[in-house]
Formats: structure tokens, sequence, C-alpha cells
């Protein structure tokens, strides 16, 4: 409609049509957007003194940074932090999924009972619960394995079961598994109730119905948060500095509490916070694009 | 081959079958046809015990499904004896449900291989031949989502007949269809019932229903209002709510 009108138009009030092209043929020429520019611009230049900063500013004091940045005693407290790290994601991911059955399953019980301990865990500062690991043998000076109740058949002294990386551990894993069982439980709810229909319809096995159907479907959404959950415990096993364990963020303060050159030493624990994150991150990227198939996003 | 007696079912304060008799003989097709929330999905999901009815029966050849009878109670089955029951039914749903994460030729070949524990090797020519047989045998390794409505609903059916069923059951198998898509879906049905397949059909295609159906049950508020051949229940129907139903719908 529009075509017409403007062809008329121009047909009838426009210039000489030998001078200018057919209108079908003008050129499109895009907006010019000159702030952006401008905003380019300026961020380039606050990046470059960014830079010029890191590398003239004396305080950085990069010599000492390189110093300790591949020692012994950083590598072996980076060693300290990846196992805290590894421990509490398994465990708290495996503790995490059971609690995700449990407010998943028919029994209010059951419910009810996981969704407390999802409510107390999630309201405990980590920082508060970890002291009270760190200090549980004054509450029970021995645990034993018997029968509820009944007989104990062996004795432990709380204190040599418990050192404080592992009361480091279980506060890290139980912290943790409040947070990876609502993960895995919204995970499991965001498959469609279609697909366990269809499973059911076809008689294929319960457990087979899960592994099979439910979770490869639930591990879409399970990932990225899980991964983040991982990355924040990873940089959070920071926190155990304060039961005196020798992670890398403690054995970095008891450097600089020796040697006082407290920023060369704190970029030494962030550059090794910045690479660990970094593989974590690509190993999540492959995770992920391996539980991409069948989808479009 | 299908036999229901009495079935009645509540969800909560509402009653959806009010006792429904139902027969169905081997290598019949049976349409259900009714107003939305008649009851009809409830009932043909009962079928396959996906839904547990509250007072009745269903058998399928005879057996008795999701219950074993002692003395004059009915005790539950156990989910795997159900699971075993259920594939020998197939079911096609209206939202299809193939499994996303899955191939077309995956999504066919999961359940005999996993629920009737036949070997993968044997089962999987056999399911690019029923894939074959639906129209969409160049599509086997195609994921779901790259697969137009109609071509994924022809795999569901073939994933149902994979299991090589005593029944089939469809649920309103064309509603989440386009239009220009009902067609494909609709051949591939009528071609199971001149291979002499037993079926229930829930549907809302008359047209479809007067072709293909041996009996036609209509279905209101929970209670079969009338059934009987095609010829009778679509064109020369009893009851006057039947009447208003066909009325509306053509």
């Amino acid at each position: 409609m529009s075509t017409t009108s403007v062809t008329s138009a121009s047909g009838t009030t426009g210039p000489p049509a030998t001078a200018v092209p057919l209108e079908a043929d003008l050129t499109v020429v895009a907006r010019r957007h000159p702030w952006r520019w401008v905003g380019v611009g300026v961020v380039l230049v606050l990046l470059a003194m960014f830079v010029h900063g890191l590398a003239t500013n004396p305080g950085w004091d990069w010599p000492t940074f390189f110093q300790f940045f591949a020692t012994k005693t950083v590598f072996s407290a980076l060693w300290v932090t990846v196992q805290l790290t590894v421990y509490g994601t398994v465990l708290g991911f495996v503790l995490g999924a059971v609690l995700a059955s449990m407010r998943l399953s028919g029994s209010p019980f059951l419910q009810v009972v996981a969704w407390g301990y999802i409510w107390a865990f999630r309201s405990i500062p980590l920082i508060v619960q970890l002291l009270f690991w760190f200090n549980i043998a004054y509450l029970y000076q021995e645990l034993s394995l018997g029968i509820p109740f009944g007989p104990e058949f062996v004795h432990f002294s709380t204190n040599n079961l418990f050192g404080p990386l592992g009361a480091a551990v279980l506060g890290l894993a139980l912290h943790q598994a409040a947070y990876a069982a609502e993960i895995i439980r919204g995970g499991i709810i965001s498959v469609d109730a279609g697909q366990t229909e269809a499973a059911a319809a076809l008689g294929i096995p319960k457990r087979r119905q899960f592994f099979r159907i439910v979770l490869p479907q639930a591990m879409r959404s399970i990932l990225p948060n899980g991964a983040n959950e991982v990355i924040s415990l990873f940089k959070g096993t920071s926190i155990v500095s304060v039961m005196a364990i020798p992670e890398l963020f403690y054995q970095v303060q008891v450097i600089y509490g020796r040697n006082s050159r407290v920023v060369p030493l704190l970029m030494v624990a962030t550059v090794w916070y910045i690479v660990l994150t970094t593989l974590l991150s690509i190993v999540q990227y492959y995770v992920e694009r391996r539980f991409a198939r069948g989808t479009t996003r | 081959m299908i036999d229901v007696k009495g079935v009645h079912k509540s969800f909560g304060e509402l009653e959806v079958l009010k006792g429904i008799d139902l027969e169905v003989e081997a290598g019949a097709v049976t349409v259900i046809l009714g107003p939305s929330g008649s009851g009809k999905s409830t009932l043909l999901r009962s079928i396959n015990h996906l839904e547990k009815v509250d007072r009745g029966l269903i058998r399928i050849d005879g057996e008795l499904i999701g219950y074993r009878r002692r003395g004059d109670k009915l005790h539950e089955l156990r989910e795997r004896d159900i699971l075993r029951q259920r594939s020998q039914v197939g079911f096609v749903f209206q939202n299809f449900n193939l499994f996303g994460h899955l191939t077309a030729l995956e999504n066919v070949v999961e359940a005999p291989v996993s629920a009737q524990r036949r070997k993968r090797s044997e089962v999987e020519p056999f399911a690019r031949d029923l894939l074959e047989r639906v129209g969409v045998g160049e599509k086997a390794d195609a994921y779901p989502r790259q697969l137009s409505g109609g071509q994924q609903q022809r795999v569901a059916i073939a994933r149902a007949l994979a299991l090589k069923p005593k029944v089939l059951l469809f649920d309103e198998p064309t509603s989440a269809l386009d239009p220009e898509l009902v067609g494909e879906v609709l051949d591939v049905i009528k071609e199971l019932a001149r291979d002499g397949s037993t079926m229930v059909v829930v549907t809302h295609e008359i047209g479809f229903a007067r072709e293909i159906a041996d009996t036609v049950v209509f279905i209101d508020d929970g209670r079969i209002v009338e059934s009987g051949p095609p010829r009778e229940v679509l064109d020369n129907p009893v009851h006057e709510r039947t009447r208003a139903f066909i009325s509306k719908v053509l």
C-alpha cells in the first residue's frame, strides 16, 4: 500500500526521474551511534590507567609476588584448598541428593525432615557452624558405633576422629548439602511431568526412568547452578582459615604476617583462585555441552 | 480384549467417572467422543493404570489391571508388575512426550530394551522398520525438537508399537497439531486400524471417527450416554446431549 502511494507522490511532485536511481534501489545507511564510541573511549582510558598502575606502582611489588607464587608452601596450601573443595563438593552433593529425594518422596515425614535440615543449615552462617564443629569435642568427648540406645561396639575419641581438617570438611559439606539439595530438586522438578508419565506408560523400570529419562534432562538446569556452588565453595574454603587450617588463604596470611608484604601475597592467593576458577569454568563448559543433546539452547 | 466394569474415579470432590462399563473386542477400533471435562481422557488413562480407579475393574485379555484380587479385596500390584502390564499396552499422548534428549531411534528402542529386556542389536533394525512404516524413516537420528509436530507424533506412535502391544490407546493424538499436519498422523492410525490392531482413540475428529470406528462411545459428565456403530451414534443419535455435541463439533 505505502509503496504505491510513494510512487504516485514522486511521480507528481518529485524531481525528474532521470537524475535519481529507481526508488527500489536506494542505498540504506545505518543509524550512527556516536555516544557508543565515546563510551568505548572512556573505558579504554580507564583500562589503560589500571594496567599502567599494575606495571608501574611499586606497591604491587611484583618481585615478591613471583618470589612466593610458585613456592612449595603455597603449593601445599593450594592442595589443602583443593582437597577441601573436592571433599566438600562430593559429600555435599551426595547428601544433597539424598535430601532432594527425601523432599520429593511421598512420605510427609521425610519431606518435613529434609525441609527442616535445609532450613537449619541455610539459617546458620557457615563460619558459626564451622566453629561449632571445631569445638565438637567440647560437647561429645567420645563417639561410638553400636545399636541405638543399646550396646556399643567401637569407641573413638572425637578429637582423633575429626582433626581440624575433618571438622572443616564436615562443616563445608553439611552446609553445601542444603544448597545442593535445592539445586538438585529444582532440576528434577524442571523436567516436564509428561516425560515420567511416558516412561511409566512404556513400562520402563522405575530406576531407569530416573537415571535414563529424568536425570539427563534435569542436568541441564542442575549444572550451571551446581558449578556456581562448586566455585563458590572453592573460594569459600578461605573461611576455614579461622580454624588455622593451612589452606591457601591462611598460608598467605602467615607469610605476610612474617614479612608484612600484604598486597603481593594477597595477589598470590587471588591469582591462584582465578586460575582454578577458570579451570572449573572450562570443565563446566564441556560438561554442559555433553548434556545439551537434543536441545536448541 | 478390554473389559471395563463399573469404573468410578474422583479427583478430590470432583467425580470424573461415575460408573463406566465398556467392552472392546480384539481387533476392534473404539472411538470415544465427548465434551472436554467429560472424563474420556481419565477413562483412557485408567485402562493403562496411569490413573488409579476408586471402584470397578479393568481387564485386558482377562488380566486384571493394576490390582490383584484376594477374596473380596483388590490389592494394588507392586510397581514392577504394573510396569510389566503397561508394557503390553501402547499409549500415545496428546503432547507426544518424546524423550527430548534421545533421538527418534533411541526413543523407539528404549522401552523394548529396558522394559522387555530385548537385545539392543535386534531391536534396532525393528525400530528402524517401525519408523519407516510411520513415514519418518529418514529422521531416525533427529532429536524431537528438530521434528515437526506431525513427525513427533508419528515417532511417538512407532515408540508405542515397539512394545508389540496387545492394545493401543490414543489420547487426542492430533489435538496439539497444526491443522495441516493432522492428516499425516490420522493416516498412520487408519493404517494401523486396517491391520487389525485393537485400539481405543479419544478424539475430536468426527470425520475420522466415522471412517475408522467400529464403535463410537459418547461420554458426558462421567457416564456413557450412548454407544454403537458410527452410523447410529453420529448420524442418528438417540440422546439430546449427543445430538447437541455433534452439531457443535461438525
